[in-house]
């Protein structure tokens, strides 16, 4: 650390990248790291850039620590943490002017870059003195990096001790060796640096009562409270977590106290087509059921939803999106299903899609997809993606009403059927174009029929006359459009001024976006927001198209989805939507926004990221 | 026309059961199959099986997947809840139905592509999950609704309508089911109703996966000369290897049984099945044996029927998952939302 070097200097505000290789323990002790800025009080937010492998690959995991609550990437790396040798040189170039260098030093390399300060320390040397009798030594080379920051970035060890214990829990022989671990690199650090650095961790307390959750453990605890009690499912990744904490909370939630019986059924199915089966199967016969899957099952599971559509069977389906065609980028984020999600399977469909942006939404919409699936009777579609799915973000608590009752929708008891005069399961009785259901088993001579995907008429008789067959599809249009009123409402946000600009976003978009418009206003650059939450579209979607001349959609998919979809679904004049797309796998950046937005926007200079006095290279 | 109703005209002295209910509430609507078909025998088999069985037609749901045999849950039990499924996919709807209520009784009609085909991935896997259904494939070998193409299940060598030789081997239900775990494995013939009918209350008696591969020629595409899966072919090919009589509970045993060649098996339900052998040295309990039986009657070129294998030991997907005595789709909110409280905890834990 030599004076003339320019560093960072920041006090909560800062982006921290590790370079690992996978396979070798570091995501845990990365996780580990975000939990403890998360502890003292200073929003964070950790994303997992990881590949389709288990071991052996180059795995990153990129830290946004910001007190000004600014949770999406925000672009550039102000400390690298190098730990993988393969990709040094390139990590190395990756790091911004004035950033700092902390690498494994068993092997000393030569740093060309004078303009980053440069923090070597022999991790793997370390941990060969140290823990040299232990089997699995080299994983504690990720706790002792851990130490060192601590170290470096003042933040309370104490806090680090803490989390170790509430990870390992019930391993108390992991306790000890990975404190330690922690401790020789606490102590390496001070006694080989000048600690803390000028980019540092100070106790805040600007997380509130926000949570740090994984979007697609929120999604399983929604289905728990919305009731769902099958669930069918088929590995896939990002989508895989969202079945095994539907079963980690079943297990606690809803096992019978006294009898121990499960008030749940989980099935991993054969695959997606069986998992789709299984879930309409059960939710035909009266139990909500839901499956989760990710772009390929959405394919595979295309005819199952154009069946519970046609034949109005509800059932939810998660998709957390990865990067497609085919098998793509299966570790990688986007948003690249909607178009294939919004219209799956062949002939004339549409379906509700619901598009969370958080946890705190993945629960929410999870927990009202059952509800809404009741209620219309069709398949509802909740789109999240990998960034949301799996990672831990910082949300706001998760809330639930008591007083809240299921919204089983129109379903005919036995009571019913005995004053019932006649019954068409097809048949719109209350001329809302939903009509009522029954489960097998509930009357001995009334309500039974027969469910099926050929045509049929209002009593659910097969018919192959034309005019019955529109009759029905035109109800089942009105049907799904009429959803709209039941969905969340767009987010909307106007600025001070009346602006020209609009931008229409969805999903993980949101926090990038949010810190962009941000530097936007600070730049005099008047833009509207409207963040989508779901399909069909409100109302009042076509309204903020209708009121300004420029659209701009941003969006992480390559051929602009959800600007197709407005194209499609409203009357609004295509030229005025304009596309701007993020699609390399990785989650977009604030950035990446702010640039292309200032660009179309008008002749003006680029926006610097972040905004004043949170951040200064001296 | 399937959606022309039958005439409701009932003769005031047709035989009632301890329901009070007479044979045909338990029909369906007429058949839009070609006539003389198979797959019409079999309807009329299940609607005497749960007629004499005095079930509750609406506590039976059928379900079905694509294709002429699957057209066929319309035709019976029309007081019962169908679902005709997408092709080749009706495993895993009744998997998902059966977890939602375990008190009703599943029966799964399929045909031979459906099953041994497009849904072989499925059917091999409702097996091996022990979904509690009896499931019956109409097997006739070949593709009734697109006009006659080879099934899976046609046999290696016979002769299409128009006359191609089949040169693929067939694949056998009744071994696969038997290699996969099914408890209950039994295989008939459309045109043998005193054998099919009590293999379809005990298939309906068992809890757990209970297959009845029952061939049922076609008769407009696959019953001429040259066919293994003609009417007449079958008739003089049939190989019983076990003679089936299925006595409920509330009723006497009054035939006698030689203990030597019958094996007595009282079912959960109470019910009691009598399998009379009719091949010596032939144990219907063991799963090894009875699929080298199977194999080698097949390879002498015969047609083994009855009920080849029945595990005493019933068990089905409810087991394995410990799912709860009361059906997933009774439990009202109190039983399944965990609570305001509950999730100020969650929250607290995720701080």
């Amino acid at each position: 650390m030599t004076g003339s070097t320019p560093q960072i200097s920041s006090v909560n505000e800062f982006v921290i990248k590790f370079a690992n290789v996978n396979g070798s323990g570091s995501a845990s002790a990365n996780q580990l790291f975000a939990k403890a800025v998360f502890r003292m009080g200073v929003p964070v937010a950790p994303r997992n850039i990881f590949p389709s492998n288990i071991q052996g690959l180059p795995t990153w995991f990129e830290v946004r620590v910001s007190e000004a609550g600014y949770l999406g990437r925000r672009g550039g790396v102000d400390i690298m943490v190098s730990v993988n040798p393969h990709t040094f040189e390139d990590d190395v170039k990756e790091l911004g002017a004035g950033g700092y260098l902390v690498y494994d030093s068993t092997a000393r390399r030569t740093i060309e870059r004078k303009d980053i300060t440069v923090i070597p320390i022999p991790m793997t040397r370390l941990c060969l003195e140290e823990f040299g009798d232990m089997p699995n030594r080299h994983l504690f080379k990720n706790m002792l990096y851990v130490g060192a920051l601590a170290a470096l970035l003042d933040i309370d060890v104490e806090v680090i001790r803490q989390l170790i214990t509430e990870q390992f829990g019930g391993k108390t022989r992991l306790i000890e060796p990975n404190t330690k671990a922690v401790q020789v690199g606490l102590a390496y650090a001070q006694q080989n640096f000048d600690c803390p650095l000028n980019i540092k961790i100070a106790k805040s307390d600007s997380v509130g009562d926000r949570i740090m959750m994984e979007g697609n453990a929120a999604a399983a605890l929604g289905c728990v409270y919305g009731g769902a009690t099958v669930a069918a499912w088929y590995p896939i990744t990002p989508s895989t977590s969202v079945a095994e904490a539907f079963e980690r909370y079943c297990k606690t939630l809803r096992v019978d106290p006294e009898t121990k019986e499960n008030r749940f059924a989980i099935v991993q199915a054969e695959d997606e087509l069986a998992a789709a089966g299984i879930a309409i199967g059960a939710s035909w016969n009266g139990a909500r059921a839901f499956t989760a899957t990710s772009g390929p099952g959405i394919s595979l599971m295309s005819e199952f939803i154009g069946l519970a559509y046609f034949s109005e069977v509800p059932f939810v389906l998660f998709d957390v999106e990865r990067g497609g065609p085919s098998t793509g980028m299966p570790t990688r984020t986007q948003q690249s299903d909607l178009l294939a999600a919004a219209y799956a399977s062949h002939g004339d469909t549409k379906h509700v899609l619901l598009l969370p942006a958080n946890p705190h939404e993945c629960f929410d919409f999870a927990a009202q997809a059952f509800d809404l699936a009741d209620r219309l009777q069709t398949p509802i579609l909740v789109m999240s993606d990998l960034d949301i799915g799996m990672n831990n973000w910082v949300t706001e608590p998760l809330e639930w009403n008591d007083n809240r009752a299921y919204d089983r929708g129109k379903v005919l008891d036995y009571e019913d059927l005995e004053q019932a005069k006649e019954f068409g399961r097809y048949l719109d009785v209350d001329g809302d174009d939903i009509t009522y259901r029954t489960y097998p088993g509930t009357h001995p001579s009334k309500g039974a029929y027969f469910n099926r995907g050929t045509s049929h008429d209002p009593y659910a008789r097969y018919t192959e006359a034309g005019d019955a067959y529109i009759e029905n599809m035109e109800r089942l249009r009105r049907k799904v459009d009429s959803a709209a009123q039941f969905l969340p409402e767009p987010e909307i946000y106007f600025c001070e001024k009346k602006s020209r600009f609009g931008i229409i976003y969805f999903g993980s978009t949101a926090p990038a976006l949010s810190e962009a418009v941000e530097h936007l206003y600070a730049a005099d650059i008047d833009v509207d927001t409207l963040r989508v939450r779901g399909f069909p579209f409100h109302d009042s979607v076509a309204k903020f198209v209708e009121d300004h001349e420029k659209v701009f959609v941003v969006e992480q998919n390559r051929d602009g989805q959800l600007r197709t979809l407005l194209a499609n679904e409203l009357s609004a004049d295509p030229e005025k939507l304009i596309s701007i797309v993020h699609y390399d796998g990785t989650p977009i950046t604030a950035e990446f926004i702010a640039s292309e937005l200032t660009k179309r926007t008008g002749p003006r200079s680029v926006v610097p990221l972040p905004g004043p006095g949170t951040r200064k290279v001296s | 026309m399937s959606y022309l109703p039958k005439p409701s005209v009932r003769h005031p002295k047709l035989k009632r059961n301890a329901l009070g209910l007479t044979h045909r509430d338990y029909e369906g609507n007429l058949s839009t199959l070609c006539a003389g078909c198979g797959h019409d025998s079999i309807s009329a088999a299940i609607i005497q099986s749960c007629f004499e069985m005095d079930l509750p037609a609406h506590r039976i749901a059928k379900l079905s997947g694509i294709g002429c045999s699957s057209k066929t849950p319309t035709y019976f039990l029309g007081q019962s809840h169908g679902f005709n499924t997408v092709h080749g996919r009706m495993p895993s709807v009744a998997t998902g139905a059966s977890l939602a209520n375990r008190d009703l009784i599943y029966i799964g009609v399929s045909g031979d592509g459906d099953t041994a085909s497009i849904g072989l991935g499925q059917f091999s896997h409702a097996v091996r999950r022990q979904t509690n259904m009896l499931y019956i494939v109409e097997n006739n070998g070949t593709y009734g609704l697109t006009k006659g193409q080879f099934s899976a299940t046609n046999d290696y060598g016979s002769k299409a309508k128009k006359g191609a030789i089949n040169p693929y081997q067939a694949i056998d239900l009744v071994s696969l089911a038997l290699q996969l775990g099914a408890g209950f494995v039994a295989r008939s013939f459309s045109g043998d109703k005193t054998q099919l009918i009590p293999l379809i209350k005990a298939g309906i008696s068992y809890r757990g996966f209970a297959l009845i591969d029952c061939i049922s020629p076609c008769v407009t595409f696959n019953n001429h000369d040259g066919s293994k899966k003609s009417f007449d072919y079958v008739r003089e090919h049939n190989h019983a290897m076990l003679k089936t009589d299925v006595i409920p509970e509330k009723e006497q045993i009054t035939a006698e049984y030689d203990e030597g060649t019958s094996v007595s098996v009282t079912l959960h339900d109470g019910a009691n099945i009598h399998l009379r052998k009719l091949d010596a040295d032939y144990d219907p309990h063991d799963r090894v044996a009875a699929l080298a039986h199977v194999q080698k009657v097949q390879a002498e070129g015969e047609i083994p029927t009855g009920l080849i294998y029945l595990d005493r030991e019933e068990s089905d997907l409810h087991e394995i998952l410990n799912t709860a005595a009361v059906p997933l789709n009774a439990l009202d909110s109190d039983r399944l939302c965990p609570g305001e409280a509950q999730l100020a905890e969650i929250n607290q834990a995720l701080r």
